[in-house]
């Protein structure tokens, strides 16, 4: 089992490098000049050579490219160039509002999702079961965008319920939960379909298993072959699964961060793109990417104590 | 008889109507759209919907029935185009990837398995970052996100058929190897391709808004059901309609193709069931 972990953990190193790599490139080079595209292609030299010097523009590539991951290493992501603030300190208040909404969508997305699945499971081929699958479809047609919108629209625009945007103070919990509710539903609902379908499918596989056969031949009752035998067996894919999921929530959190005006990561990371705030478009991107990383890092890790069958060696 | 499978599913024979109906709105956009798209009319701002304006007006005096309509033709072409652009890359660098053993196969799975655990929607922002904003662009950023989906799946549909004996016998016979990957590998995959890539149709189209919304893809005035929704966002409190007519029109395409992939996934090709993400 350590082995298992110091292993993983070490072949997450050049997986890194790969996507911090790219991000490097994709900033700088192919689109061009960036202190031209911050300033403008009518910008004055003096102003341009300024600009590349606050950036290292003016360095050689490999010698930025060290400094990028030396900086990295040290923690320092650089400074906004608008605000000069350190770009770390905007994400270390960013973060909060990211890591809320991927926990309480995925925690959403469980609580309707996992019940959801079991019903279509039992009543497989019923007219229960076809409107259960429908709605899987539906849950997954929707841009998380545009499900926060149909909320918003309802429960802000109509009845009021709730603040139609911001974050919310993050020391205030009733207000920081006011504020979280429509955000984590929209991405909740769409993630509940994805483990719908996953655990009515799960659940069907081990129904027609052998020893729920011979748990139901015993003479147990059926609640007992259900919960006791089919559900545990066929929970393992779906716990495994929204781990997964996990990753694609981070990447819908972004639009809905959007939609409600959310101070998150993703939020910044968009308003940086569209200022061409470079320093925060790299910084932002690597951030996001490991933040990822260390949750497939986890799911990985995690394999090993939902299920004891897997041995690692 | 797979046909008569797949009509006699209802949910997919609606997907079928639905991406009929939105090809048609597509082609026929100028018959069908009540008015200009980028008229402006300024007596005639933020008007309800109504029976003269079905979706209403917006800021601009703008008809937002005919730019739904018009919309519908930058989501299907990038879906269509995106989608494309991912399967034939990822088809070249899987059958590569499939039939090479040596270093570039092993470079190539290795690159794919770090691309694969990042959500297409953050790898379409690298690509938008490299390259800027625009329609062109998000086509590219699409696709390139795509690609390792389609590497994977071609490299495991390669690595079976390559066991097959005839595939033993034409190496045999000294055919080189380009000729073996086109001539016997690629007509035996090109089934799994395909249907594969109807299933991220639905995706593209959706990825498409999503980045539009965003400000990342296709740019005004050129009407985009994404782009349309963004400006909409500004007047949301006065003018919800803005906003929420153009998302019917993401929502219906994206149902529409997500069912008909279903029902064709279904009759051809059981073994791709769930890999919906």
């Amino acid at each position: 089992m350590t082995t298992f972990i110091i292993r993983r953990l070490l072949l997450a190193i050049p997986t890194i490098l790969v996507v911090i790599t790219v991000v490097f490139f994709a900033v700088r080079g192919l689109g061009g000049d960036p202190a031209m595209a911050i300033l403008g292609d009518r910008a004055n030299p003096e102003a341009l050579e300024v600009l590349r010097e606050r950036l290292g523009l003016n360095q050689p590539l490999w010698k930025q490219y060290t400094s990028f991951l030396w900086d990295l290493t040290r923690g320092d992501l650089g400074r906004d160039l608008r605000t000069d603030q350190p770009v770390s300190e905007l994400f270390r208040r960013a973060v909060p509002y990211t890591v809320d909404l991927a926990i309480w969508a995925t925690v959403i997305g469980i609580l309707i999702g996992v019940p959801a699945g079991i019903l279509a499971a039992l009543k497989w081929n019923t007219p229960l079961d076809f409107v259960g699958r429908f709605l899987g479809i539906f849950g997954f047609s929707f841009p998380a965008f545009y499900l926060s919108i149909i909320l918003l629209f309802i429960f802000s625009l109509v009845l009021g319920w709730f603040p139609m945007i911001g974050g919310g103070e993050l020391s205030n919990w009733v207000e920081r939960a006011r504020h979280l509710f429509l955000p984590a539903l929209s991405l909740g609902l769409i993630k509940s379909a994805f483990v719908m379908r996953l655990t009515r499918s799960s659940m069907l596989n081990v129904l027609h298993e052998d020893y729920i056969t011979t748990a139901r031949s015993k003479g147990l009752k059926e609640w007992v072959v259900i919960y006791k035998h089919a559900l545990r067996n066929s929970l393992i894919p779906v716990v495994t699964m929204i781990s997964v999921y996990m990753a694609v929530t981070i990447g819908g959190s972004i639009e809905v961060e959007i939609v409600f005006n959310r101070p998150g990561l993703g939020k910044f990371l968009i308003g940086a793109i569209q200022e061409r705030n470079y320093p925060v478009i790299q910084s932002g991107l690597v951030v996001l990417t490991v933040f990822i990383m260390l949750v497939n890092l986890i799911t990985d890790l995690s394999y090993a104590f939902i299920d004891p069958r897997i041995k690692y060696d | 008889m797979e046909l008569k499978r797949f009509l006699k599913n209802k949910v997919s024979f609606l997907g079928f109507i639905l991406v009929i109906v939105a090809l048609l709105l597509a082609v026929f956009s100028p018959y069908i759209a009540t008015q200009d798209p980028l008229k402006q009319n300024i007596i005639k701002r933020f008007v309800k919907p109504s029976w003269e304006y079905f979706g209403g007006t917006d800021g601009y005096g703008r008809d937002i029935f005919s730019r739904t309509i018009y919309g519908s033709r930058i989501s299907l072409s990038v879906g269509f185009a995106a989608t494309f652009l991912g399967a034939m890359l990822g088809t070249i660098l899987g059958l590569i990837a499939g039939y090479n053993k040596g270093w570039v196969g092993i470079g190539i799975v290795w690159l794919t398995d770090v691309f694969m655990s990042f959500p297409t929607m953050v790898l379409a922002i690298i690509v938008v970052v490299a390259f800027g904003p625009g329609t062109q662009n998000v086509i590219l950023a699409i696709g390139l996100a795509f690609t390792p989906r389609f590497i994977r799946l071609a490299r495991a549909s390669t690595l079976s058929v390559s066991e097959q004996v005839f595939i033993e016998a034409s190496r045999a016979t000294g055919q080189p190897s380009f000729g073996i990957i086109r001539k016997h590998i690629f007509p035996n995959i090109a089934g799994d391709i395909i249907v594969m890539s109807t299933l991220w149709i639905a995706t593209a189209i959706r990825l498409e808004a999503s980045l539009s919304f965003l400000g990342l893809g296709t740019q005004p005035p050129t009407p985009s059901w994404g782009n349309m929704i963004r400006e909409g966002m500004l007047y949301f409190m006065h003018a919800p309609w803005l906003s929420l007519i153009p998302g019917a029109g993401i929502f219906l395409a994206v149902i529409g193709f997500n069912m008909l992939g279903d029902g064709i996934r279904d009759v051809l090709d059981p073994k791709l069931r769930g890999r919906l993400t």
